[in-house]
């Protein structure tokens, strides 16, 4: 919104313009999105353009740093290689298994599916302990000292953990994302609790609330909005750990696909995986920030004051 | 004089900060208080003297060191819906919206949510807010945020409303307007109101009595009465001369807070 009232207000003369959203009776929030989107696509215009340029020139080696074009050029070739675990199956022939465009689908899916079910995990376990450790001092006396020490521990380095709790499939994908965001999100959980707003906690002492009560009704919601920032930070961050899970132990995924490229030098197919990887990212956020405006309808959608500057 | 018909009474009561530790400090020290039901008494003192530590004291919401605090005849011993607390910057509920505020207190006794409907609706249109029951608190100015909190109050049907610097964050005009309003509800709660105050005017146009404190730690100075006639004009010459009492009374206390900061500076 705040562009689109700077933009109505650089038009320079004539009669005061509508800004676009309401001239053509959008949505609320339509316009802005447009934007972002129109944006991003300039900005990635200038980047694959500059690639393709580099390239033109010869400085880029094609068989090192194939440009845009040609790694996005031949999609069936490069969905050969996706869902390579159903097709090499014992028993299904080279041609048996799904079509190139569902290949792709599938595992773009089974990473999707484990990023959100780690994430998800984490987020409502993180918070059920985070709060019982602020609720019951013997629970924060026995956990918070061994979660403190986790939480600087690398997502690497609990790979192997996950491989000897949970073999291989999707369970060491799910704990490897589980793992990267769950302490930190403990850690950050109790810091909010800390941080609510003493008169919020006493206006419901006054009021005759139970401790119970006062977790139930107060402090849950006013840590909410902290929380789900928190979490939406760790997107990338569960993105980034999904991979490293799959390039181990996973029969397929984007992380296994990166891998095969790897072990068989197609750098077409890593770039081919790497663009996939940025758009999923990319949408999952942008997603996740209509469900934050969603849960959080209390706060003012202009939150980002620094837009206008 | 205090007895089972003091809406809340005070005696020696003393808080000291951190007590046992080498941060100690002493906020109160030795209050004698009491309140009559449908009083309406200021507390007035220079800033960091200690009002507002007796009236989170007088709710409930910290504990004592010393002394006994009554209300009605009982031991304060937490916090009680019969004595609400009215803080200076706005504690509303930013998730729920007016009429779930004001009902907040009715909803964790489990009261059924038709009657917290009428109940709260009742409550915003004696603060002249029944337009505002559907809305959010952000989408209201910081006077009528003031004017659920209270209305949120009046819900709990309190028998003593303690309100801590409720005004100070409003702009001068406001200040005023809320000052009638809060009289008027006053008058038709029937409660006793203990107000903190560091505004001589908010004394002089609001109180039965003004109890004015001593700098740290603080002590009750004295208590001024006053008689001024209700409606009160705030030029009257008696008005002016109660607020050049007043000021008198203060200004020894802020010279003395002055003057010990310099000799530990």
């Amino acid at each position: 919104m705040a562009i689109d009232l700077a933009r109505a207000a650089a038009v320079p003369h004539g009669q005061p313009r509508l800004p676009f959203a309401q001239r053509l009776a959008l949505p609320d929030g339509f316009v802005p999105l447009l934007q972002r989107i129109g944006w991003m696509l300039v900005s990635v215009g200038c980047f694959a353009g500059l690639w393709e340029l580099l390239w033109a020139f010869g400085i880029a080696d094609a068989k090192l740093l194939p440009p845009p074009h040609v790694f996005l050029g031949n999609l069936v070739e490069q969905a050969r290689f996706f869902n390579t675990a159903q097709r090499w199956q014992i028993g299904t022939g080279m041609n048996a298994g799904p079509s190139p465009a569902m290949a792709v689908l599938i595992t773009v899916l089974a990473s999707t599916g484990r990023v959100l079910a780690g994430l998800f995990l984490a987020a409502t376990l993180s918070i059920l302990v985070g709060v019982a450790i602020r609720y019951v001092v013997l629970f924060e006396r026995l956990t918070l000292p061994t979660i403190t020490l986790l939480a600087p521990v690398s997502p690497i380095a609990w790979l192997p953990v996950a491989i000897f709790m949970f073999g291989i499939g999707n369970a060491p994908a799910i704990f490897m994302v589980f793992i990267a965001l769950f302490f930190t999100m403990v850690l950050s959980t109790i810091h909010q609790i800390d941080g609510v707003n003493r008169n919020y906690i006493n206006v419901a002492r006054t009021m005759g609330a139970s401790k119970r009560q006062i977790y139930a009704r107060v402090i849950v919601p006013a840590i909410l909005p902290g929380l789900l920032a928190v979490l939406r930070l760790n997107l990338f961050g569960a993105w980034m750990v999904v991979l490293v899970a799959e390039a181990t132990g996973v029969g397929y995924g984007l992380g296994q696909v990166i891998m095969l490229a790897r072990n068989t030098f197609n750098p077409s197919l890593v770039f081919f995986t790497i663009t996939l990887i940025g758009f999923l990212g990319f949408a999952f956020d942008l997603m996740f920030r209509l469900v934050q405006r969603r849960m959080l309808y209390w706060l003012p959608r202009d939150a980002g004051s620094s837009l206008g500057l | 004089m205090s007895g089972e018909s003091d809406a809340v009474s005070c005696r020696g009561v003393s808080k000291v900060w951190a007590a046992g530790t080498a941060r100690a400090h002493e906020a109160l020290r030795d209050i004698d208080l009491d309140v009559q039901p449908g009083e309406f008494v200021v507390f007035l003192g220079p800033s960091g003297c200690g009002k507002s530590t007796l009236l989170y004291l007088i709710a409930g919401l910290e504990a004592a060191t010393g002394g006994r605090i009554q209300s009605f005849g009982e031991p304060v011993a937490g916090p009680s819906p019969e004595r609400s607390l009215i803080f200076q910057e706005t504690s509303l509920f930013p998730w729920l919206s007016v009429w779930q505020n004001v009902s907040f207190g009715l909803s964790l006794k489990g009261v059924p949510e038709l009657e917290r409907r009428s109940i709260a609706r009742a409550a915003l249109q004696r603060v002249g807010l029944a337009e505002a029951f559907d809305k959010r608190p952000d989408e209201l100015s910081g006077g009528m945020r003031q004017r659920v909190a209270v209305a949120r109050a009046l819900a709990m049907r309190p028998k003593v409303l303690l309100m801590d610097e409720p005004f100070a964050a409003l702009d001068v005009q406001t200040r005023q307007k809320m000052q009638d309003f809060l009289l008027d509800v006053w008058r038709d709660s029937g409660a006793s109101v203990l107000f903190v105050t560091h505004h001589i005017d908010e004394a002089v146009a609001l109180a039965d009595r003004v109890v004015v404190f001593t700098a740290r730690p603080g002590r009750i100075k004295t208590i001024v009465v006053n008689t001024l006639p209700r409606p009160r004009d705030p030029f009257s010459p008696d008005a002016e001369a109660m607020r050049r009492h007043l000021t008198e009374l203060l200004r020894d206390e802020v010279d003395r807070a002055f003057a010990e900061q310099e000799a530990l500076a």
